[in-house]
């Protein structure tokens, strides 16, 4: 599922509300916490208002995070620019996170992500003139023994080298949906050869 | 090696289906009811007497901490369990297969946590980047109420649990169970000053309990099984299995469920099929997760992965999360990496972490370049030690131990680049560095 999958609806200038369908999804959302603890759901509002706006959160949209949950705007914005999943500017339509830290580096981060700049033209920072692409740098996405990992959107691909990545760019640029997961095809964190372990029937 | 039968996550790579009716067939949910008419306390007993600590990097004794919940519900006051998924130790990747392949063991796991400590409700805890993940733990949890194995009868033994997942929004600090707490009311992850412990003064003001996800996972086995089989496994007092990840430069990076207590180098070899390039091309490794110091190769020949065997070489088991460096590595700025991370990671509060941890980058990086003199070397030691101990969390604490193991083991690396810098020639360094 892509950030963006919910459509562009409600990111009107001047206004943001919930499309009626995120709207019943927020009530679900808020009826998760006990009465009165509703400002619990600031975090997953705001990632259902970045979802429906595109990828991003607007001003707009955190002030109606804030009124739908009886909070100061302030209280909305300390947590908007607190979280660094919350963007607080537009976006490409495929956010490409690419994984800096020791794990990642140690198994050749560097290559990944001179691969994506190579491919997309642009440089970490930046998003492709087409806004297809936003290429950024995060620390660890927790998913080390698969490393280097790079997530686009909400899917993590993992055990690339610059060719693998270079063509996952590629098949999004055509609109398709490259596979996510291991991209040497492991059993996701199995041994690459095979497990050591689990070989009884039934995998017990 | 560690039997196949003593193995709890039966499913860690995902070969199997994680759904309930697979999972069931796995031994999950199997007898629950009978296990919870034994008592609240009989719970906490059994997992006291398991002696397991808890996985999520500090080691605390989890049946203990569980005893610390008041033993009366004030009506006004209901207790929570949080389960701490919010996994971002670089070098730490377990959760998210347990909670990707094996959701039923967390979550038969948080009914007999909360029943024991007379909680109604828990809350896992995330970390927003899991998306697919709490995809498949919601998928769980919907089943799970399904089946009634939770909800207002849980599993037919009139304990009412409900079981509720929140998505964090990245931010590591949000690992730290009080901020945690704090992010999970609606705020900024911004660690709380304790006393009060949360088990006093938790969600929303009540009586909470924070665990790892894996200590959460592990209980229903250690219940079907008996304490004395868990206790049966590892070395005293640092029982049980345990979930490593090795990263980093081994043949084959991998997780795996191992005994507490193996030795680092057989754990690599075994499942890793070695350090890339053989065992004498190691040139260090970091045990437990980025905030635990470096071991260099000559610790790592012997010593033993547990609580107490890394406390006493100076290290800590942490998450287990292990990460492997070989002898191409730049070692410097692997450390300056890591210096980066807590950098990034720091929520601000304490001037020591906030100012600290950017200013420790800073001369990280010029210790990468070798652009210092060595009376750095001893500045950055006196600084990180002035971080220590000195802030609300152990951000503080953790951003100062991967630089302390670095000067403490690697100094003379340190100090070659700075003299070759200053170009003093190569004999010199070679000289110094040898000396040191």
């Amino acid at each position: 599922m892509s950030a963006g999958a919910n459509g562009g609806g409600g990111a009107k200038p001047g206004g943001f509300t919930f499309s009626p369908e995120n709207l019943d999804k927020s009530k679900a959302i808020i009826a998760k916490y006990p009465n009165g603890y509703q400002a619990s759901a600031v975090l997953p509002l705001l990632d259902l208002a970045q979802r429906q706006n595109g990828g991003w959160v607007s001003r707009e949209a955190m002030q109606y995070v804030a009124e739908l949950l009886d909070m100061a705007p302030i209280r909305v914005y300390e947590v908007g620019t607190f979280y660094t999943m919350l963007n607080l500017e537009p976006v490409g339509k495929y956010l490409v996170q690419l994984c800096r830290t020791t794990p990642c580096w140690l198994c050749g981060c560097g290559d990944i992500r001179a691969a994506c700049e190579q491919t997309l033209g642009i440089h970490v920072g930046e998003t492709t003139a087409d806004g297809l692409f936003s290429l950024v740098v995060v620390e660890c996405l927790g998913a080390c023994v698969n490393a280097p990992v790079v997530q686009i959107n909400d899917d993590y691909y993992e055990d690339l080298d610059a060719n693998g990545i270079k063509a996952i760019l590629e098949a999004l640029k055509r609109g398709e949906a490259p596979a996510p997961g291991s991209q040497t095809g492991r059993q996701t964190s199995a041994p690459a050869s095979g497990p050591t372990t689990l070989h009884g029937p039934g995998g017990a | 090696m560690l039997s196949d039968r003593d193995r709890i996550f039966t499913n860690l790579y995902g070969v199997h289906d994680w759904r309930l009716a697979a999972a069931r067939q796995r031994g999950a949910w199997d007898n629950t009811k009978a296990l919870v008419a034994n008592g609240h306390d009989w719970v906490t007993e059994q997992v006291k007497a398991s002696e397991l600590r808890g996985r999520g990097g500090a080691g605390f004794p989890t049946g203990l901490k569980w005893s610390f919940m008041p033993n009366e519900i004030d009506p006004e006051r209901p207790h929570y369990l949080i389960v701490n998924a919010d996994e971002s130790e670089p070098g730490t990747c377990k959760d998210r297969d347990i909670m990707r392949h094996d959701p039923h063991l967390l979550l038969e796991g948080c009914l007999f946590a909360g029943f024991a400590m007379r909680a109604h409700a828990a809350y896992i805890y995330i970390r927003g980047e899991f998306f697919n993940e709490a995809q498949t733990l919601q998928a769980a949890i919907d089943e799970a109420y399904h089946a009634g194995l939770i909800g207002k009868d849980a599993c037919g033994s009139g304990w009412a649990f409900d079981i509720y997942l929140h998505r964090g929004a990245g931010a590591y600090i949000c690992g730290e169970e009080t901020g945690l707490l704090e992010s999970l009311e609606g705020k900024p992850g911004r660690p709380r000053l304790k006393p009060p412990f949360p088990a006093a003064v938790g969600l929303y003001g009540c009586p909470s309990t924070v665990n790892n996800v894996e200590s959460i996972a592990v209980v229903p086995t250690i219940l079907r099984r008996g304490a004395a089989w868990f206790a049966g496994l590892g070395r005293p007092k640092n029982a049980g299995t345990k979930l490593f990840c090795i990263s980093g430069h081994v043949n084959q990076p991998c997780n795996v469920e191992e005994e507490l207590g193996i030795p680092l180098k057989e754990l690599i070899e075994k499942h890793t099929g070695g350090v890339r390039g053989g065992w004498d091309n190691l040139q260090g490794i970091i045990p437990g997760g980025s905030s635990v110091p470096v071991l260099p190769k000559s610790i790592c020949d012997s010593v033993l992965m547990d609580f107490d065997s890394l406390m006493e070489v100076k290290s800590g088991l942490g998450t287990a999360g292990i990460i492997v460096m070989d002898k191409s590595t730049d070692m410097v700025e692997a450390i300056a990496r890591l210096s980066h991370f807590y950098m990034h990671e720091s929520c601000g509060q304490c001037t020591p972490c906030r100012e600290g941890t950017g200013w420790v980058y800073r001369m990280m990086q010029r210790m990468v370049s070798g652009e210092a003199s060595t009376d750095d070397i001893d500045l950055l030691w006196d600084v990180v030690g002035q971080i220590e101990g000195h802030t609300i969390c152990a951000l503080g604490d953790a951003a100062a131990w991967p630089v302390q193991g670095l000067i403490r083991h690697f100094r003379g690396e340190l100090e070659r680049r700075i003299l070759e810098r200053q170009g003093v020639g190569r004999g010199v360094a070679d000289a110094a560095s040898r000396a040191a």
